[in-house]
């Protein structure tokens, strides 16, 4: 071939080829676009559904802390106090609410406030108990009724038997409106309060708090464990089948479905050792058995990615093997480790099934203090809510799955600083 | 005359069924340069990791022969590998300082073998190991910094001051210098003309000059065998062997 017809065929090619990389380029660009919109889609749907769940509807209630009805004299003693008959104030206060309320419509009226409203009586007179004897203008919890109808979650164009408020209990409420004696304000029940059966008093607290405690045993159990496994096998192992076995069988049981190990919690853990039902404790063991693969495989992969060079200064001044291996190697390995642990943690997080099978999905109206407690857990709370047909729970549902993102997007941004922070070069 | 320090008979090594190593017998004097040369792939670097029993890293790998450190048999079950590495100190191909400070990479293998009671101690052992490998001036003032922060001929200078620290009798160098570059080379050799004086080194390099600078004994390996084995000015001005004579003329490898 001579040197034109090269050069030629050189430069008919290169037109193909450049066309070739800048179709791959959009093919690229196009993929990654349509990745990000339905991430935006996804976020959007969430947030605009359970922003109004961080926002909560009061009444100004006027309530009569008289001492003949509580039952209480300006001398009794706190504990006195605990034993006033609240409950007879606040039923005043509810037929005091409008003017010239026949029996039918107190109990209409009873039905817009929220069935916290006693306790919120009660402990604003425990704290402030100077009031005994005058008339509070008091702000209580409204009704998850009249909060839905408020934040415009429930329509008030449909026939009234199939509305949660009748006609009379929407005039009370357009008045309250008009006479200011309703707002809305930042929700810090959903905040400090666990699950409850009335919508405007649930709370992620609880299973928070449950997911804390869970991850918490997930990370004590399965961190050393994997740390020493990956050690082992990286390290110490001998190269034969057995080892070669376990390796295959490592990465088989990260594909294993959550929920196989849900069943080997129930029937090991729960009916073998009867440990108690619903815990942390087993939640926390059975996710720890489905992260360890996962994390196991990312601890070998950055042991793996020590060079060998500084085992062997190591060796060569004299150092035993195991002073080579944890003196230089691991901690070398140490960032990719703990990256690898909280990829594993935070895939733990969103776990649902597991739980289920071992009783995390029970109805837990406390926030937990300890492993042993009953509790939920946060993608558990996401389940139960979404499913309830109460309208006040669907915004708290989407809210739920607000916090739980932001959880796990904080554990990963935790990742990634740590391994920012402590990779070495070498 | 000196006495024998390592005395090698009949060494073979097998990397698999692939054997590397032939029967190789050698004599290397103490407190004298030995320098073992040949074309890549002869199996010098083999040898020299057989002296400190690091080719047991390497799974596949099978030696048998002898080898005897001060009398001592090293080939064997019952060796240990441990003191006869502290013993036995290395320089690597590539310089391989730990990622930490430098004084901490002088003060490992102290540290580790209980040679130092009390920090005072640890500061001279570190000191003077600085020194001996001639790099104390020059690192004096940051010896917090870490170690893979000095340039390449330092840290290689900083690697033989960590084998010193341990007070090994042999030094076994893997080709010191082949990441480094003229002036740094230079520096290495020179300061290898001086531990001499203290130590018994053996040398692997590809650069028949730097062999023909810094030992007083030269070993030609080729093909896995030991051709020739002489005094340095023997083997570069009038060698026994053709295939000697070939290599060193530049007419091959």
């Amino acid at each position: 071939m001579n040197n034109s017809i090269a050069k030629e065929k050189i430069v008919s090619l290169r037109k193909k080829r450049s066309l070739e990389d800048m179709r791959f380029k959009y093919y690229g660009f196009t993929a990654m676009c349509l990745s990000l919109a339905v991430l935006v889609f996804l976020l959007y749907t969430i947030f605009s559904k359970g922003y109004t769940a961080f926002q909560k509807t009061i009444v100004l209630l006027e309530v009569d802390y008289n001492q003949e009805v509580l039952k209480l004299t300006p001398d009794s003693s706190d504990e006195d106090m605990e034993k006033g008959k609240f409950f007879r104030v606040k039923k005043q206060a509810i037929e005091n609410f409008f003017p010239d309320l026949s029996k039918s419509d107190i109990k209409l009226v009873k039905k817009l406030f929220s069935i916290n409203v006693d306790k919120e009586i009660k402990d604003y007179f425990l704290d402030n108990p100077e009031v005994i004897n005058t008339k509070q203008q008091i702000w209580v919890t409204a009704h998850s009724d009249v909060d839905q109808l408020l934040k415009g979650n429930s329509r008030r164009d449909v026939p009234e038997d199939r509305r949660k408020l009748n006609d009379i209990q929407l005039s009370y409420v357009d008045q309250l409106v008009e006479e200011n004696r309703v707002k809305q304000v930042f929700n810090n029940f959903f905040f400090t309060k666990a699950d409850s059966r009335h919508p405007e008093i649930a709370g992620v607290a609880g299973s928070f708090m449950g997911s804390l405690f869970t991850l918490f045993t997930v990370f004590i159990l399965s961190f050393p464990i994997a740390i020493g496994a990956s050690v082992y096998l990286e390290e110490f192992a001998p190269k034969n089948r057995i080892t070669e076995l376990i390796e295959v069988n490592i990465s088989n049981l990260a594909a294993v479905p959550s929920i196989v190990f849900g069943l080997l919690g129930l029937g090991v853990l729960l009916n073998v050792f009867g440990l108690p039902r619903s815990t942390p404790l087993v939640g926390g063991s059975v996710l720890a058995l489905m992260t360890l693969p996962t994390i196991i495989i990312a601890c070998r992969a950055s042991l793996k990615a020590v060079p060998p060079s500084i085992k062997e200064g190591a060796l060569a001044v004299g150092a035993t093997k195991t002073q080579a291996v944890f003196h230089h190697v691991v901690p070398l390995a140490l960032p990719g480790t703990l990256t690898g642990t909280i990829i594993g943690l935070a895939q733990a997080l969103g776990e649902t099934a597991p739980l289920i099978m071992i009783g995390m999905i029970a109805f837990i109206p406390n926030i937990p203090t300890g492993l042993t407690e009953p509790s939920a857990a946060l993608p558990v709370q996401i389940y139960l809510w979404v499913e309830s047909a109460e309208r006040g729970f669907q915004e708290k549902s989407a809210a739920a799955i607000m916090v739980i993102l932001i959880f796990l997007f904080m554990m990963n941004a935790i990742a990634v600083f740590l391994r920012n922070r402590f990779e070495r070069k070498w | 005359m000196s006495n024998s320090k390592i005395l090698a008979n009949g060494v073979d090594v097998y990397y698999g069924s692939k054997q590397a190593l032939f029967g190789i017998s050698m004599d290397i004097k103490e407190k004298e340069v030995t320098a073992l040369i040949g074309p890549s792939g002869c199996g010098k670097s083999t040898f020299l990791r057989c002296i400190n029993r690091m080719n047991d890293l390497i799974e596949i790998c099978k030696v048998s022969g002898s080898i005897k450190v001060d009398n001592e048999e090293i080939i064997s079950e019952k060796t240990d590998v441990v003191s006869l590495r502290s013993k036995i100190g290395m320089v690597f191909q590539k310089p391989n300082p730990f990622p930490k400070s430098i004084f901490d990479n002088v003060a490992y293998g102290p540290t580790i073998h209980g040679l130092v009671d009390s920090k005072n101690e640890l500061e001279e052992i570190v000191h003077s190991s600085l020194k001996k490998a001639g790099l104390f001036d020059e690192v004096k003032d940051r010896l917090n910094e870490p170690g893979t922060s000095l340039s390449g001929g330092q840290q290689q200078r900083l690697c033989i001051a960590r084998a010193i620290a341990v007070n090994p009798e042999i030094i076994l160098m893997d080709e010191p210098c082949s990441a480094l570059d003229p002036i740094a080379t230079a520096i290495i050799e020179e300061l290898i003309d001086e531990l001499r004086l203290n130590y018994t080194i053996i040398i692997v390099t590809h650069s028949m000059q730097q062999a023909a600078r810094v030992s007083q004994k030269t070993c030609f390996f080729h093909l896995g065998e030991l051709i020739e084995t002489g005094e340095t000015n023997k083997i570069f001005t009038n060698p026994d062997n053709t295939k000697t004579q070939d290599y060193i003329t530049g007419r091959f490898g």
